[in-house]
């Protein structure tokens, strides 16, 4: 029946946790980038210009509206033409993270949206600045019903980073694919990677739901 | 643009009102809120707003908090402009800058309390002092643990807004109010979102600071009886004017104006 080697599969082992170590990396960059662009993006389309709020709006729908796997190859294949030579772990980064910013954005603009309007009065009564208001005020209270939504989008980029393999970063997929190439055997190693995204997607989805309810008993938002 | 040649720069003389709406109008489109209010309020004095829903009344003390934008005339705070600043000799609308420097005179209670939720009730009052003014921490909790103490919520400042009632959580914003030091206080029917046994704890607050503190106030009631008893005059808006103002005893014992008697007598076959 199935031809599982377990010696093969220990002997690739390393290679796919130090990939996973990448995969991670570029996770957890790229969404570094998503979570503090995308909280910009959704402040920028709140603000009283009329110009920047259209324009951001039109950046996110276009990016929304378009496959991450053009976006990545657009940064790393057309950039040059326009002078932009980037690493393959920095266009995949940059693509990444701006591609999930402009989804984030629409969470933290939900998150925003949901806090009464009596509050950027009282704000605005205690004579705080626009910037106040939002680290103080507003942004405590939008991100807690925004906390489920952006650990969705955790989960999601971690599965999306296979595409940076397509420009040569070397996370899981691109690894498991050299290793089958080597080895003329495919069956280990995308077997392993699947359950390593398993292993990591999973776990990650319950942490995130404890996290959500721990940050709103802190924040007294029961 | 209207012509600003009437209103003057800067309001002066011994007896200058600390509150003043010269020609104030208001508008929602084709729909005229406010038409060419004139209000002179003296340092200290507490004057009661009262008159149908719709008539104005809320919105008198939005435009003064600056949650509203006027849409003509001036209003001035202190002798000062506030919604306006000047430009070259003449009056121009204030920007956010010019707003900010003035803002912090005045401080405003709302209906809806309005508390911080993620915030206890010494970090609602300590909020403002410490981001806004710049106090230190230890400075702002002394003024903020003061103020609850006088508010009698002192037991509960560690408390979040969503463990307290809503009399409690009124008595921490007028608390919070106070701690940024306005020189003019502003009470946007402050007990109508209260159950009845809890409004009294309110509304002593209230008469505290007005028999202890030489603060201005401006106070939107529907509480006719509150208002008799402690304003120094009260004005009956309707229809976006003041259809008649007084003393409290004079205008509710001897109201004027037709549209006052059919108000005070319906306000009265309701209670």
């Amino acid at each position: 029946m199935f031809d599982w080697k377990w010696e093969f599969a220990w002997e690739i082992l390393p290679r796919l946790v130090s990939a996973t170590g990448n995969t991670l990396l570029a996770a957890g960059a790229g969404y570094g980038i998503a979570l503090v662009l995308g909280l910009a993006l959704a402040v920028a389309q709140r603000t009283q210009y009329r110009v920047l709020t259209f324009a951001v709006r039109e950046i996110v729908e276009f990016v929304r509206s378009t496959p991450l796997l053009l976006q990545i190859f657009f940064v790393f294949y057309v950039g040059p033409q326009f002078g932009i030579r980037l690493s393959p772990w920095t266009s995949g980064m940059i693509a990444i993270g701006v591609h999930y910013a402009c989804y984030l954005s629409e969470v933290y603009r939900g998150g925003i949206d949901s806090v009464p309007k009596g509050q950027w009065e009282a704000a605005t009564a205690l004579n705080m600045t626009t910037v106040q208001k939002y680290r103080r005020v507003i942004i405590p209270q939008a991100i807690p019903p925004a906390l489920s939504g952006m650990g969705n989008y955790l989960v999601g980029i971690f599965k999306d980073t296979p595409m940076l393999s397509v420009i040569g970063v070397a996370e899981l997929i691109h690894t498991a694919n050299a290793i089958g190439s080597e080895h003329y055997r495919f069956l280990e190693p995308f077997t392993m990677v699947g359950i390593i995204f398993l292993a990591i997607s999973l776990p990650a989805a319950g942490l995130i739901r404890l996290f959500e309810g721990r940050v709103r008993l802190k924040l007294g938002l029961k | 643009m209207q012509d600003m040649s009437g209103f003057p720069l800067e309001l002066t003389g011994e007896n200058k009102p600390m509150v003043s709406f010269r020609k104030v109008r208001k508008s929602y489109g084709s729909l005229t809120v406010l038409d060419d209010l004139d209000l002179d309020v003296s340092a200290g004095e507490m004057v009661s707003i009262i008159g149908p829903s719709g008539s104005g009344k809320t919105t008198v003390l939005r435009m003064l908090m600056t949650l509203e934008e006027i849409n003509g005339g001036v209003i001035y705070v202190d002798g000062k402009p506030l919604t306006h600043m000047e430009k070259n000799g003449v009056l121009v609308p204030a920007n956010e800058r010019y707003l900010h420097s003035r803002r912090s005179d005045i401080g405003m209670c709302f209906q809806h309390f309005n508390l911080f939720p993620h915030m206890t009730a010494l970090e609602n009052c300590m909020e403002g002092p410490v981001q806004v003014l710049g106090l230190s921490k230890a400075e702002a909790r002394d003024r903020s643990e003061e103020l609850l103490e006088m508010v009698g919520m002192i037991a509960k400042k560690d408390q979040h807004p969503s463990r307290l009632s809503g009399g409690q959580q009124q008595r921490v914003a007028i608390a919070r109010a106070l701690a940024m030091r306005p020189k003019v206080m502003l009470f946007d029917e402050v007990t109508s979102a209260l159950d009845p046994e809890v409004i009294g704890e309110v509304t002593n607050v209230i008469r505290q600071l007005v028999s202890e503190h030489n603060l201005t106030m401006l106070m939107v009631t529907h509480q006719m009886g509150f208002a008799l008893d402690i304003s120094d005059r009260v004005c009956f808006f309707y229809g976006g004017k003041i259809e008649e103002q007084g003393r409290p005893a004079d205008l509710f014992g001897n109201p004027q104006r037709e549209r006052t008697q059919q108000f005070l007598s319906a306000v009265k076959e309701a209670v």
